[in-house]
């Protein structure tokens, strides 16, 4: 896999309005996708081992 | 009938009940993602469902990677390999394999691992017009433990079906859980991959031996000419000392089977999904997999041709978002401008557009 981008996602709870890390939306083989936080997820893995090559962040949601 | 005139012997203890293939898609017959793609490097598609075709390591070479036509007398598909750039000369490093990994949950039946392991046979079809020694290799995926297994391909540009016994792996970790239990691999590897012991089960440290060959085995290479094809369906693997009929369930099963790993919308006319406005810069719908997933998939949205309406009036959108992604279903958020809280909302997709694909493969 070719990841060129990630960077978490939150959401809101929408039962009281507050916000959670839900989710990684990264670029991966030029295309946009949303990653859930699962470790038996192949995207999630492929990321985890991206973020661990230097110069290589996740970043934090906006 | 009268009872006395019932066989036994056919309902003896050894006759095969129930589902036998423990490979899904061996047929060849499903592919969601597309029909044909171009390989590319260091690249893995899906040309048919639950089988990816991989260069994994930026060998030269490039292929077509096809659902086919072409099939044995029986089947209606096979997975293609077509060659269109030659690699003449495989790096030690090269890896060009077709893989196919089956889920612990369904290979825990095995008692791989233990010493009440099953024998398994592994058949299938395969043509090209390359002849030769070659092999497919069983690998857990824990690396601790690979069976690669010789066969033949004998006559050029025809379809034979190729049978092997192999015997339980006694020892080894393998996964019982929803990660992958167990990989079938064929193709071409490079010196890095191939071993000289055949056909029994091996200790392996190496990350990805895939295939073993002796080096006077004279492996194939299936990539070292433009004019090279290489064609396999029927893959089936039974708990059985003994091959039996490749076990054609229907198109409606396998593809159920297959939408465990991965699913997606409707791929046409202007489909409607129906949302909430929770405020006036968002709307909210949700979106349900046709069956529970294997695990939270990554999910990919188009990102054109989506439209948002609310109250009569098309509504401007910002962005689109997945979230909550579960093995049941998926929030849809889109974030906008100008709508009304509460109102309900409409997100359609353009013809030709589809609104998601879900992927929780192995």
């Amino acid at each position: 896999m070719n990841i060129t981008s990630a960077q978490y996602m939150n959401a809101t709870n929408l039962h009281d309005g507050t916000t959670y890390q839900d989710n990684i939306k990264a670029t991966i083989d030029g295309t946009e996708m949303f990653v859930p936080l699962d470790p038996n997820n192949r995207h999630y893995q492929a990321i985890q081992e991206w973020a661990k090559i230097d110069g290589n962040t996740i970043e934090e949601a906006e | 009938m009268a009872l006395s005139k019932i066989q036994i012997s056919s309902l003896a203890d050894n006759t095969i009940h129930g589902r036998r293939n423990l490979v899904i898609g061996g047929c060849m017959r499903i592919a969601q993602r597309g029909t044909s793609f171009d390989l590319g490097n260091a690249s893995i598609k899906y040309p048919v469902d639950r089988f990816l075709v991989q260069d994994q390591y930026s060998g030269t070479g490039n292929a077509t990677v096809s659902q086919s036509t072409t099939a044995p007398d029986g089947f209606q598909n096979s997975l293609k390999i077509d060659v269109t750039t030659a690699d003449t000369s495989l790096d030690a490093s090269d890896v060009y394999k077709i893989e196919h990994r089956i889920e612990g949950l369904d290979i825990a039946q095995l008692n791989y691992g233990t010493s009440a392991a099953k024998t398994v046979t592994l058949s299938f079809y395969i043509r090209s017009n390359k002849t030769g020694n070659t092999q497919v290799a069983l690998n857990n995926s824990n690396n601790d433990r690979a069976y690669i297994a010789t066969f033949t391909i004998d006559s050029a540009n025809t379809w034979e079906r190729k049978e092997l016994t192999i015997p339980g792996s006694t020892d080894g970790t393998w996964n019982s859980d929803n990660q992958t239990g167990l990989r079938l691999r064929w193709g071409s590897f490079g010196s890095n991959y191939q071993t000289s012991t055949l056909n029994q089960w091996i200790t392996d440290s190496s990350a990805y031996v895939s295939q073993a060959n002796s080096r006077n085995d004279s492996p194939i290479n299936f990539f070292d000419s433009t004019d090279n094809e290489l064609y396999i369906t029927g893959v089936q693997l039974e708990v059985n000392s003994k091959a039996t009929p490749f076990e054609m369930l229907s198109y409606g099963e396998t593809l159920q089977l297959c939408q465990r790993y991965f699913s997606h919308s409707g791929d046409g006319g202007q489909a409607g999904f129906v949302h909430s406005l929770y405020a006036s810069n968002d709307a909210y719908g949700n979106f349900s997999f046709p069956i529970p997933m294997r695990a939270n998939p990554t999910v990919t949205m188009k990102s054109s041709g989506r439209n948002l309406y609310s109250a009569g009036a098309s509504i401007t959108i910002v962005s689109f978002s997945a979230q909550n992604i579960n093995k049941h279903n998926f929030q849809h958020r889109a974030a906008c401008i100008g709508a009304t809280a509460g109102r309900a909302a409409h997100v359609d997709v353009d013809f030709n557009t589809r609104f998601y694909e879900a992927d929780a493969e192995l």
